[in-house]
């Protein structure tokens, strides 16, 4: 099972070093593909996928598109989003309902993903982050409230901020900083000031009263 | 003792002690052309001689091997279509330095913000980096670009000179071109990189614009790339895929230093699309999908020896009697000024007082990542980390590979706080990677972050001080066993004065978390100094502030206690039944911060509540108001956390808490109303604001606690449980 050492890569530095960086700076920065991860050829099409034993080919409509998916029996719904269909928007924080970062909505109700199955989720409409903007780009009077504000550090948890202040506008379009606050309250961030966050989100349903 | 030595690495940075050698040995015309012409700077990160002995050899063809390694800290290249890249081994952690940098960068070349591309932490086209942390990027990396931008801003006024033929006084870039007023001409600096084959290394000292003429600089910036945070497109380290990649998992001991006596993995292996590897202690499996890997990983048979360890119950004991005696420790002793115990007993009022400070866990809410994959025996691996060129090293030395075979790039990450200073997430994707001939994706669970991770150390802080009769600092003696010797000296003036650090060999992995120990040293100094105040005679004793300000004399701390107090209404505060105020300073990596709050205690309930914090900050000319705020109210709502509610519980080399649900970080619910004051000195040099900013709430707090109820809480956290402690 213990896997040795492979052959010749104990090297140290050798004059080939120079090359190797030299080569690749030739192939990747001419290119001008440096910027970012993003950049990277990770985004390249999905393999197909072949899963074990157990999955049902489901159809969801997520973001008001259909989306045909195998999904295992006990699968959850936000490593369906995140794995199978691309929608990496929706992050995971903790290990079961505890931060709020993969919050999505299920027929406008703010849900942790990664504490619903994702069969049950059939015939429901879902809405990730990525289903916020509009199709021309612009975006989400909320997500523009995060903009206007600058109410973001690492915004790691941003995604679920969003889709819980969303989720919570559709019931009260109008709240006051305490009722947003309690009605996002199951959302954790570890960077900033909830205040400042408060300020961006309120100005998103100020945006979104105006529009 | 205002400032600390520039680069100097604590002690408690146990997690970075190691410095590879970074190769960077290019021919510089070949350079050139690879990255497709223009005009390059780079800049030497040495000393002011040897960098202008490297200046001395421009003539030569290529930079000589010897000299190169580790002498250049950053360089940023302008494209023949007048597109600035930057190149600086700093890592994106959410402390918006992609925003300050190109800030700073388009400041001195006079060029808007889109102009300017940061490429960040990637060990193969960043130059060398120790890492970030130690709030060392907008005083040191930011200076150095400044140094590059402004080199390069007189390269493009030269090769403009030299067009036009005229001595280059005479010329000035503005907004993106060389101008010539007097000639009423200008060229574009696409116009005047076009063609060029130029690479500059530039020595140390270059003329660099002061903060007073910053025109982006100093200034509200938005996030650069904030759009793609509000939409979900930018990847983080997990959001990333590779064709043919498997999920990773990794099987982990049933206890700290535990051995594994037997493992099978058949049945895993038997699981469609698994594979399953063993290495020494390491098991790891990897599948086709997230589900079926954690599946396999359970179905590993393992058993594990372990061994007795130490809990939280004997944990202060443990490290009062487990100090290491270290000729640094030593040589520290032998640094008493005066004579502390003499002082100490003529005193006329003494305290003397145990703080305690337990683990605590940095909880980043993007936990471990890391993706690596293989290709003719050399590793690539992403992850979020803040030394990008550490998790290199580690990884070079986990496979035994050189520096070229192992490439790591870091994307902008959710977040550290001094947590993601090793790479171990990346050596475990690696290692499964290889074994499995496949690229592996590894997500580490909230509770392996939590397990797995290194914590903030605790430690036991011991404080012997004495006033005379008006309330003059006569002697100072503290002791700090393991949690660190960051901010261990008193910035208040002292006669007598003995500060000692004891390092102890730590239960629990640690490592650094923002600030360091100041945070604990600060809050047993500021305890200690409120009980000072308060010994004087009555219960009232004197006013906390006046108190400091009668032995403090350094006037930026001054300047920051005015502040603070002046925006809190410190003078005529009032009190309302239950509530409390506390006020606490200090200075630390050349910040100067002074806190104030107030506290609404519940002694039925045993709970507090902070109602408002105001916080004065002085680090320096400011580079980004908006972003410097968010840091600094940022790290007052962290604070909460290890002022009053995080601390690990662990017994018998297993964590106890894990989850978010046992260990409470702030909330919603805990946030207080926050007021900053910015002292924007335009007359200083910048300074960091990544931790400093954290170390006044849990005195303030705790003083603020005692004005409220006369109980002096002297344990981080101060409400284990989330009630206060029994009797108080």
């Amino acid at each position: 099972m213990s896997e040795r050492e492979e052959p010749g890569a104990g090297a140290g530095a050798s004059p080939a070093n120079a090359l190797t960086r030299r080569k690749f700076i030739l192939g990747v920065i001419a290119g001008g593909a440096v910027v970012s991860a993003a950049g990277y050829r990770l985004l390249a099409p999905r393999a197909p996928l072949r899963v074990a034993g157990g999955e049902r080919l489901l159809t969801l409509n997520i973001n008001g598109k259909q989306r045909r998916v195998e999904v295992a029996k006990n699968e959850r719904l936000a490593w369906t989003l995140r794995y199978k269909l691309g929608l990496t928007g929706t992050k995971l924080g903790c290990d079961r309902g505890e931060c709020g970062a993969c919050t999505v909505l299920l027929d406008d109700v703010p849900h942790y993903s990664c504490s619903v199955l994702t069969q049950t989720v059939r015939g429901r409409k879902v809405q990730t982050v990525e289903g916020l903007a509009a199709p021309d780009g612009t975006l989400h009077p909320v997500q523009q409230g995060v903009m206007d504000e600058q109410g973001f550090q690492c915004a790691f948890c941003m995604s679920g901020f969003l889709m819980a202040t969303v989720g919570y506008l559709k019931t009260n379009p109008n709240p006051t900083r305490t009722e947003l606050a309690h009605g996002i309250s199951g959302n954790l961030c570890r960077c900033q000031d909830y205040n400042k966050i408060l300020d961006a989100l309120m100005k998103g349903a100020e945006n979104m009263r105006r529009a | 003792m205002n400032r600390r030595p520039e680069v100097e690495l604590e002690v408690e940075r146990y997690e970075a002690r190691a410095r590879p050698l970074h190769l960077f040995d290019l021919d510089r015309r070949g350079f050139m052309r690879s990255i497709g012409g223009g005009i390059a700077v780079m800049l030497a990160a040495q000393t002011a001689a040897k960098a202008a002995s490297l200046a001395a050899q421009e003539s030569g063809a290529t930079f000589r091997r010897e000299n190169v390694p580790h002498a250049i800290s950053a360089w940023l290249h302008i494209a023949p279509d007048g597109t600035i890249k930057v190149f600086t081994g700093k890592a994106e952690v959410g402390q918006n330095i992609r925003t300050s940098l190109t800030q700073t960068v388009a400041d001195e070349l006079h060029v808007g913000l889109e102009t300017v591309t940061l490429v960040m932490g990637d060990t193969k086209l960043t130059p060398f980096d120790l890492g970030t942390f130690g709030s060392r990027t907008t005083p040191q990396m930011g200076t150095e670009l400044r140094r590059a931008a402004a080199a390069a801003r007189g390269v493009l006024i030269g090769l403009a000179a030299k067009q036009w033929k005229m001595d280059a006084g005479g010329l000035e870039a503005v907004d993106g071109k060389v101008e010539d007023r007097a000639g009423n001409r200008s060229l574009r600096y696409a116009e005047l990189a076009h063609g060029q084959l130029l690479a500059e290394m530039i020595p140390a000292a270059e003329a660099m614009t002061p903060a007073v003429d910053w025109t982006l600089a100093g200034k509200a910036a938005r996030k650069v790339n904030g759009r793609d945070f509000v939409t979900g497109k930018h990847r983080y380290t997990p959001d990333l895929k590779l064709p043919g990649m498997l999920y990773g998992k990794v099987v982990r001991p049933s206890a700290f230093g535990a051995t594994l006596t037997s493992v099978d993995l058949s049945a895993a292996q038997a699981m469609p699309g698994v594979h399953a590897m063993r290495d020494g202690d390491f098991i790891g499996v990897a599948a086709l999908d997230e589900l079926t890997a954690e599946r396999a990983a359970a179905a590993v048979k393992a058993e594990w020896k372990t061994t007795p360890q130490i809990s939280n119950a004997e944990l202060f004991d443990y490290l009062k009697t487990h100090a290491e005696t270290s000729a640094r420790e030593q040589a520290q002793a032998a640094s008493e000024q005066g004579a502390v115990a003499a002082a100490l007993a003529a005193a006329a009022h003494r305290v003397e007082a145990t703080y305690t400070v337990e683990y605590i866990a940095h909880c980043p809410l993007e936990p471990r990542a890391a993706l690596a994959t293989w290709e003719n025996g050399a590793v690539t691996a992403w992850t979020g980390s803040q030394r990008p060129f550490g998790v290199q090293q580690e990884l070079m030395q986990a496979f035994r590979l050189g520096e070229d075979r192992v490439r790591v790039i870091v994307p902008d990450t959710g977040s550290a706080y001094g947590g993601k200073h090793t790479g171990e997430c990346a050596v475990e994707a690696a290692r499964i990677a290889r074994s499995a001939g496949k690229p592996v994706h590894l997500l580490w669970t909230r509770e392996e972050e939590f397990t797995w991770a290194y914590f903030r150390p605790a430690g036991v802080i011991d404080v012997k001080a004495g006033i005379s009769a008006d309330g003059t600092l006569t002697a100072w003696e503290m002791h700090n066993y393991n949690s660190g010797g960051a901010a261990l000296d008193t910035m208040y003036d002292v006669a007598h004065k003995l500060v000692e650090f004891h390092p102890v060999q730590s239960p629990l992995r640690q490592g650094s978390y923002r600030s360091l120990a100041a945070a604990a040293n600060h809050f047993a100094r500021e305890s200690a100094m409120d009980e000072l105040a308060h010994a004087m005679g009555s219960m009232e004793g004197m006013d906390p502030l006046a108190f400091r300000m009668k032995n403090l004399k350094h006037a930026r701390l001054r300047g920051a206690y005015q502040a603070a107090a002046e925006k809190f209404g410190w003078q005529g505060r009032k009190k309302a039944p239950g509530h409390g105020f506390g006020i606490a300073g200090g200075i630390e990596k050349g910040g100067h911060i002074a806190t104030c709050a107030e506290v609404a205690v519940d002694r039925a309930q045993g709970t507090v509540r902070i109602v408002r914090v105001v916080q004065a900050f002085d680090c320096g000319a400011v580079v980004n108001p908006d972003g410097l705020r968010n840091t600094i109210s940022g790290a007052i709502t962290q604070g909460i956390g290890g002022a009053l509610y995080e601390a690990i519980e662990f017994a018998d080399g297993r964590i106890l808490n894990p989850r978010f649900s046992q260990y409470r970080v702030p909330r919603f619910r805990d946030e207080p109303e926050v007021e900053v004051v910015l002292l924007d000195r335009k007359d200083e040099p910048s300074f960091g604001a990544g931790e400093t900013p954290i170390v006044g709430l849990a005195p303030a707090v705790g003083n603020a606690i005692f004005d409220a109820i006369g109980v002096r809480i002297r344990t981080l956290p101060m409400l284990p449980g989330g009630k206060l402690p029994a009797g108080a």
